[in-house]
């Protein structure tokens, strides 16, 4: 039976070597929902969703993914879990030597038999859906920056799966561009019925379409709340995070020696 | 007492020894996983076929170019040589013999090292950098079966075609000089080069070269793109790597294999 979770965390902590990354995380996905998580740059949150994605192992807890234990999973049972899930990466890891059309084709001639007439009305509906039907034939090197993203979206739901999991999918782009990605996300969310995981710091994008938010810092969950809870937060970090103030808990500067020492100012006085 | 200097490059030697140890370990278990994942690219020949086109008939101009140069030079050399002892009639074994046997595996793989293995790594390099061998992971897709698997046998089988590519264009451009321009003998040219050149001794021998190289470059090129940092530095760095390391593997293992294949006999 289905759980009314599709991904559960717990007590999960993660190290590369002795860097801790991921320190003693619980969190929970419901079903159908869009959640965020957000942290500044280098707080573990691409490191998290490699871990709901199978790609690493958790050192200590656990990653449960529609019911079932990811580290428990082999190879195949990693690949048939990621049938299931679909991934935008940063800026879009489309195949460079394939075009728009055998981009999105590719998991289905890869994990189906259906005839190529098929894949061609299913890639076409695909490509309707994130408003590029027209460019099926462009190879990735004549797209900009926001259309390869929202191919490479159509690309990640070419199989309709039950999870979504977005990677920084507002970097770089116009705001015409991060408004349309930001509506399909909601959307398509919504539409397919899957469950949405977005990782980002663009906190201004996210809060407008997310159900749930985390926030993570130096590898620790340190707030959970709905949008509005967020904004209204009076964590410290989370209140700069969300107001974007350049100084708070999270310094300015980066740890470093005394400015007059760096500087020899005293040395400069002894003379 | 030692210095902390020689300590120090002392200690930088054996990091040094360490490092290739482990790389020669990684490279050995990517071939076994590679040979192990050709499954897909045998159930799906298109695969190789499009990588075919790209390392073995896209190279064929340079070598086919190269060939008719080298035999060219074979030519003329073999025919100066030849004539100070009044032998010119067997200018037709010399080149023949030396293109078979040595320059055509040898001066072929190079080339396929520069031309083909090079654009092998920087290729899978970038994939890596650009995240596609990661989205092609997170799509459940391998991409040792799907990307490495089929450049691999594409690079053994394109091997041993273009040495012999090589070896018929050289042949040819000795008969232009030797034959059309100096004006040696037709008839002892060719026929002088049918008696000597053995077909196992000296054609199967050579095939088996090109083979070996083939595997080389191409499992060269394979790792060092795969195993690339994923930055620009690191895939230029991957790339230099490739030509510098299967070219000396190609001359190592020539020394080798010529010494087993030619034992004076």
């Amino acid at each position: 039976m289905a759980t009314e979770n599709l991904v559960e965390i717990s007590g999960v902590s993660f190290a590369y070597g002795r860097r801790p990354i991921l320190t003693g995380i619980d969190m929970v996905i419901p079903r159908g929902k869009v959640v965020a998580i957000m942290g500044i740059s280098g707080s573990g949150k691409t490191t998290l969703l490699r871990l709901i994605g199978g790609v690493m192992k958790p050192g200590q807890g656990q990653v449960r993914v529609d019911g079932r234990l990811t580290h428990e999973l082999d190879q195949d049972g990693i690949y048939g879990m990621r049938r299931r899930m679909g991934m935008l990466f940063q800026f879009g890891a489309l195949f460079t030597d394939l075009s728009v059309f055998d981009n999105v084709a590719f998991q289905m001639r890869e994990h189906t038999d259906l005839p190529e007439r098929m894949i061609r009305d299913l890639v076409l509906m695909k490509l309707h859906a994130v408003g590029l039907r027209g460019a099926a034939q462009l190879m990735p090197s004549e797209l900009s920056g926001g259309m390869a993203r929202r191919v490479a979206l159509a690309r990640a739901m070419a199989l309709d799966p039950m999870l979504m999991m977005y990677d920084e999918p507002f970097t770089g782009l116009d705001p015409i561009s991060l408004g349309v990605i930001s509506n399909l996300i909601r959307n398509l969310n919504d539409v397919l019925g899957a469950t949405s995981i977005v990782v980002t710091h663009d906190v201004h994008e996210a809060l407008e379409i997310v159900d749930y938010v985390y926030y993570l810092s130096d590898g620790k969950m340190v707030a959970h709340g709905t949008p509005d809870e967020m904004r209204a937060s009076t964590d410290p970090l989370v209140h700069q995070f969300v107001h974007g103030e350049s100084d708070g808990p999270v310094a300015f500067q980066y740890p470093s020696a005394s400015f007059s020492s760096e500087l020899r100012l005293g040395a400069r006085h002894d003379v | 007492m030692m210095s902390k200097q020689s300590i120090l490059s002392v200690r930088s030697i054996g990091h040094s020894a360490i490092e290739a140890v482990l790389r020669l370990g990684y490279a050995t278990r990517f071939i076994a996983l590679t040979l192990l994942h050709s499954g897909t690219s045998f159930r799906r020949p298109r695969l190789i076929i499009r990588e075919l086109y790209f390392t073995g008939a896209l190279s064929l101009i340079i070598i086919l170019v190269s060939g008719l140069f080298v035999g060219m030079v074979l030519g003329l050399q073999g025919y100066q040589t030849l004539q100070t002892y009044g032998s010119e009639s067997a200018l037709g074994v010399l080149v023949a013999l030396s293109l078979v046997r040595e320059l055509g595996p040898v001066v072929s793989a190079l080339l396929f090292a520069s031309r083909a293995g090079s654009a092998m790594t920087a290729e899978i390099g970038l994939m890596k950098a650009t995240e596609q061998l990661s989205a092609m992971e997170m799509m459940a897709v391998d991409p040792i079966a799907r990307v490495v698997a089929p450049r691999f046998w594409a690079g053994i089988i394109s091997m041993p075609l273009l040495a012999a590519m090589f070896s018929a264009m050289g042949v040819f451009g000795g008969y232009l000089v030797g034959v059309v321009l100096i004006g040696v003998d037709e008839g002892s040219f060719w026929s002088q080069m049918q008696s000597a050149v053995d077909f196992r001794e000296d054609i199967l021998n050579g095939v088996i070269k090109s083979c070996v190289f083939g595997l080389a470059v191409t499992w060269i090129a394979l790792f060092e793109g795969y195993d690339a940092p994923p930055t620009a530095e690191g895939v230029s760095g991957a790339t230099t790597r490739t030509v510098v390391t299967s070219s000396l593997a190609i001359l190592g293992l020539d020394f080798l294999l010529t010494s087993f294949m030619f034992r004076g006999v």
